[in-house]
């Protein structure tokens, strides 16, 4: 899991991008603390063709990637 | 229905632009100074004259400086991110991450606008009213971004924030409220400036009204002058930058309608034709801004969701203003100040590249 929590923008979105970019992994789970930071991985997932849901993780959000 | 969504967020962004852009040319009719409907680092620069920490131009006949006031846009954009992000649940009190390098970093961003005279919002209000000195100060803005992005990909981070009580978070919103109290009832010992540019002002509840509006569209839509270009280059994203273009949108076409659409160099409005200095201080704002994860706009918006990191940062915006003006930095419509200008940008670079090189870590999932 990439935890992105406590990070701002664009961090949490470099954090995944280079988790993709360097394993190409099929489910990426992400955990941010901000809505900020929600729309701007889901956004930048979506671009790389995975797929974004997003759920609670103790009251922060875990994004799961998947292609 | 997500690619709906996707559509509506692009909207919200160029709607945001324009909107901003319509509402500086408004307020400048309304009063504020030539191509100055917003500039965050200059209403913050008059609300640090406002407390007397700063005093420029003084003049003992009048018994003021020139730059003079508790700017009630500020006041706006902050409240009105505060009640958005209460409504939408987005409250969320943090804070902790590197608050003194912040602090130390926007201390030299507000130099570096103010050898230029103004923030990148004002830069784009400036472009689109005609001010070439502007493209200019665009140029060394995207040469800072650059910079900085240079350092975000080798892992720089200000390291993690951290859940705060709901005290601090509100004390920077709650300030705020105290500044309006102090606006309203206009007591002896707050400084309003009785001429130059913290004189002309647009009426207070008018500029009050349209900047909680546009801090409500702000917070919506994270509008940001860094993230703009920062993104584009990233991550190939053109949504912010669209609120970019939208905003020199609007303002053109506002002062077109209004016939205050001047092309050239001279003669510009509150900016200088030192075009060396128009770019570097914008180097170091563009630079210092990618640092601290916005420009002053963002600031002032993530300080109203309770974000504690961007309330120190603004706090080092208003404490920069005084130093550049207390010790010459800051420029004017003649030209650069007549104090160490250039020591003090140097001193900025080696700071922010000392803070850069020294803050670059393996981000760690």
């Amino acid at each position: 899991m990439v935890d992105a929590r406590g990070y701002s923008c664009p961090t949490p979105v470099i954090m995944v991008q280079k988790a993709v970019r360097d394993g190409a992994p099929a489910t990426l789970e992400v955990a941010v603390d901000n809505q900020c930071s929600v729309e701007n991985v889901t956004r930048f997932a979506r671009n790389a063709g995975y797929q974004v849901q997003v759920s609670d993780l103790a009251g922060d959000f875990k994004l799961t990637l998947t292609k | 229905m997500e690619k709906e969504n996707f559509a509506k967020r692009y909207g919200l962004l160029i709607g945001t632009g324009l909107a901003a852009g319509a509402a500086a040319v408004l307020l400048t009719y309304l009063g504020n100074p030539d191509n100055m409907g917003f500039c965050i680092a200059c209403f913050l620069r008059d609300i640090a004259g406002a407390l007397n920490l700063q005093r420029a131009g003084f003049d003992a006949e009048v018994g003021t400086g020139i730059v003079q006031y508790i700017r009630p846009e500020i006041i706006g954009l902050v409240l009105g991110s505060t009640a958005i992000a209460f409504a939408r649940k987005e409250f969320r009190p943090k804070g902790g991450s590197s608050p003194m390098l912040r602090f130390v970093i926007a201390v030299f961003v507000m130099i570096g606008a103010l050898v230029f005279l103004g923030c990148p919002l004002r830069m784009v209000i400036r472009i689109g009213g005609g001010d070439g000195n502007a493209l200019v100060g665009l140029a060394g803005f995207v040469i800072g971004i650059l910079i900085g992005i240079q350092f975000l990909t080798r892992g720089f981070s200000l390291r993690r924030a951290h859940p705060q009580s709901m005290a601090e978070g509100l004390a920077f919103p709650v300030l705020m409220l105290g500044l309006l109290g102090l606006l309203l009832a206009a007591p002896d010992f707050i400084f309003f400036s009785a001429k130059g540019p913290g004189s002309q002002a647009a009426p207070v509840l008018a500029a009050l009204l349209v900047a909680l509006m546009i801090g409500v569209l702000a917070q919506r839509s994270r509008l940001c002058m860094v993230g703009g270009i920062r993104d584009a280059v990233l991550f190939r994203d053109f949504r912010l930058i669209s609120a970019f273009a939208a905003i020199i949108l609007a303002v053109l076409i506002g002062n077109l309608a209004l016939q205050k659409f001047t092309p050239g160099f001279t003669d510009q409005p509150i900016a200088h034709t030192e075009w060396l200095w128009n770019l570097l201080g914008m180097v170091l704002v563009g630079w210092g801004s990618v640092l601290l994860g916005g420009c002053p706009l963002r600031q002032l918006i993530l300080a109203g969701e309770g974000n504690t990191d961007s309330a120190v940062t603004v706090t080092g915006f208003i404490v920069g203003a005084a130093i550049s003006h207390n010790f010459g930095l800051a420029s004017s419509g003649a030209g650069i100040g007549t104090g160490p200008v250039a020591a003090a940008v140097a001193a900025g670079f080696v700071v922010l590249a000392v803070i850069s090189v020294t803050n670059m870590q393996k981000l760690e999932g």
